[in-house]
């Protein structure tokens, strides 16, 4: 299935324009545009160039290393994997309810990691655009340049995420790569002196993600025109939602909508995944094209993360972040939104919830509690879904008598977005780089695109490829003395040129 | 302003087949950071728009060598910088992605682009702008010379803290006690 501005009709006669490498995003991407001689734009492409075989490598390993050496697909949000490969594998230690504080210290971690990314994402990778402007001073569009321009905000956004890095390692031991999440529930829980601790600078937290919605918005409001069209990529969403279609990052049930928001699927055990999504492979980029099965791949492909999550719910739990999301669905007048910059304006809704939610969970009594793991009927097999703060996630294991992984399956929640982000540059290649000289500041308009997917690339692939190779041979001088090269057929010749 | 303003040590970072979990543990260090700012400026990072690497006094990376790109960055990291750091396991000694190095590739391959669940179709990815990836995973060291090695997955902000201070001061850096870590 081949979309418009995929792929080029005559690649061979065209100029070849590359951002290689996306910066201000986690992992690598590379996109590649091909243009005419009119400088108009026949091809875009976002190539995520990375594999490392997680799904395979993990075979063979005791399940219950599975949650320790799954965080290291990524160290933004380890948390996630950590925590997905636990509820897979409570499935296959057959506990299909924790005790109250292990689903309450899981909870606030999880929570806690939902904070501290999005700050991450909105004040250190994205505001330097939305503060300075898209085609800015390079050298400026970083948070060393919003440090200098604006300290407070600079100074906010390192708090914020600070303290949701404290949340994460008082339960799960570290910072990054912790352990506190085992199979069947968690190895600890707070100390009544960690709890007094967070709970000194929560108000704060939350006062000062209330502010972050109101910095965005306020953006949002001075620039309609640009925020409400940049890169549309309208599509389906989807993510989990929870008992009464309230949002749920931890835990739920997988509902759908079509891009006018009518109900595609909900309520679906998220075990049965396999029966829903389906995942395509294109050669030119490892990370792989989900579709919804049941509405084939040019009409099934859909987005994730915040501007779904936020969408897609009936209600948000906690009361200041409940009423920005109605005043966000009121701003979209009742229809749901597929601007990608408006996923900034519902990234910072999920982080005020986040902070809320941080705040209900350090007064419950159970985060302090004593029973922490329960056990059940051995099962061979798991599937663990979670929202990650990128989207909704998947991890799905099958597990042998001897207690080694014998199967591993991930969908990532960057994946999901992959065919969003790929329509998102094509869009505002189209509408800025057509018939333009391409300047720096053009291209970072693409970058600005995929940011606001907040991308986890290392997260997305597993994969690797076999590749064309060209082997030149040079003297000292540089000089080329003799250059072969094996084609993607296997053949080696000599290498033209 | 003082005439002898004193010059800022420029920096620069990556991750190559890394996590991204000790750029993350860097960001640990949370306010310090302004501090850093005082004392450093950053030439080409994963937080920065710089896309080629400049003349540095330091350069520090994390992630092993898993394609042919990740050892064309090295080997200009190498040239740019006067003094190279690795940091973390994968840097050090390949970390978890290493983990492959006991399976051929082809294998890998077959069972992700063939074989996996849920898949439409079947091809192996294999256009030319997707870095040619290598037999087995490396660490840094077996291909340019490394001055100084963090370990940890991730080192604690504290350890990256602390080398950095001594490398800025003139110190060697020496980690002590508690922020000697392999985990």
């Amino acid at each position: 299935m081949s979309y418009h501005l995929e792929t080029a009709a005559q690649p061979a006669n065209l100029r070849r324009v590359a951002i290689d490498t996306v910066s201000r995003v986690e992992g690598h991407g590379k996109v590649t545009i091909l243009l005419d001689a009119q400088n108009q734009v026949r091809q875009v492409r976002l190539h995520i160039v990375e594999f490392r075989g997680f799904e395979r490598f993990i075979q063979g390993r005791p399940f219950w290393e599975v949650p320790v050496m799954v965080q290291r697909l990524c160290g933004i949000c380890p948390v996630s994997h950590h925590l997905a490969a636990s509820k897979a594998l409570d499935q296959v230690v057959g506990v299909k309810h924790l005790t109250p504080t292990a689903e309450k210290i899981r909870r606030l971690m999880h929570y806690g990691q939902m904070l501290q990314s999005h700050a991450l994402h909105f004040f250190y990778l994205a505001s330097p655009d939305l503060l300075f402007g898209f085609d800015s001073e390079a050298s400026r569009r970083n948070i060393v340049g919003v440090a200098a321009a604006h300290p407070e905000t600079a100074r906010r956004g390192v708090l914020l995420r600070k303290f949701g890095q404290e949340v994460i390692r008082a339960t799960a031991g570290k910072r990054v790569h912790g352990t506190g999440s085992i199979p069947g529930g968690v190895n600890k829980a707070l100390t009544q002196e960690e709890r007094a601790l967070l709970l000194q600078d929560i108000y704060q937290i939350v006062g000062w993600s209330r502010d972050a919605v109101q910095l965005i918005k306020q953006l949002h409001l001075q620039n309609p025109a640009l925020y409400n069209s940049f890169g549309i990529c309208r599509s389906n969403t989807m993510s989990l939602v929870g008992q009464d279609g309230g949002m749920d990052f931890y835990h739920g049930r997988l509902r759908a909508r079509d891009g006018s928001g009518g109900v595609l699927f909900d309520g679906v055990d998220y075990r049965d995944y396999s029966r829903h999504i389906q995942e395509e492979v294109k050669p030119w980029s490892y990370m792989k094209f989900p579709f919804f099965t049941a509405f084939g791949k040019k009409n099934g492909w859909y987005k994730v993360g915040p501007l779904a999550r936020v969408q897609n719910c009936d209600q948000i739990p906690t009361p200041l972040a409940e009423a920005e999301r109605r005043e966000f669905v009121d701003y979209c007048g009742g229809v749901p939104s597929h601007a990608p910059l408006a996923y900034h304006w519902t990234r910072m809704i999920e982080m005020l919830h986040a902070a809320e939610t941080i705040k209900d969970l350090l007064h419950d009594d159970d985060i302090v509690g004593s029973d922490l793991v329960r056990t059940g009927e051995r099962a061979m097999e798991g599937v663990g879904v979670i929202e990650a703060p990128r989207g909704t996630l998947i991890h799905h294991y099958r597990v042998d008598e001897d207690d080694l992984v014998t199967m591993c399956n991930l969908i990532v929640s960057t994946t999901h977005n992959n065919q969003a982000m790929n329509e998102a540059i094509r869009n505002v290649a189209r509408r800025y780089l057509d018939g333009r000289e391409i300047t720096e500041g053009l291209l970072n308009h693409i970058e600005v695109a995929i940011r606001c997917f907040d991308p986890c690339l290392s997260c997305a692939t597993h994969a690797l490829g076999q590749m064309p190779l060209a082997v030149e041979l040079l003297d000292a001088g540089g000089a080329r003395v003799h250059a072969l090269a094996r084609n993607g057929d296997g053949s080696i010749g000599e290498a033209p040129g | 302003m003082d005439a002898a303003v004193h010059k800022k040590v420029r920096v620069a970072t990556t991750s190559l087949a890394g996590c991204f979990g000790c750029h993350t543990s860097f960001l640990d260090i949370d306010e310090r950071l302004f501090d850093l700012l005082e004392l450093v400026e950053f030439d080409r990072t994963p937080l920065t728009d710089i896309k080629e690497i400049g003349r540095c006094d330091i350069g520090i990376i994390e992630g092993g060598l898993c394609n042919a790109e990740n050892v064309h960055v090295l080997r200009e990291f190498r040239r740019q910088c006067r003094i190279l750091i690795a940091i973390g396991a994968c840097a050090i000694n390949g970390g978890l992605p290493a983990q492959r190095n006991h399976l051929s590739l082809p294998l890998i391959l077959e069972e992700v682009y063939h074989t996996s669940v849920g898949l439409a179709n079947g091809l192996i990815p294999n256009d030319p702008e997707l870095p040619l990836p290598l037999s087995k995973v490396r660490p840094l060291h077996e291909v340019v010379k490394v001055d100084y090695f963090i370990p940890g997955c991730p080192p604690p902000a504290d350890a990256i803290w602390k080398s950095l201070m001594d490398i800025l001061g003139g110190r060697e850096p020496a980690l002590g006690h508690g922020l000697i870590q392999y985990d």
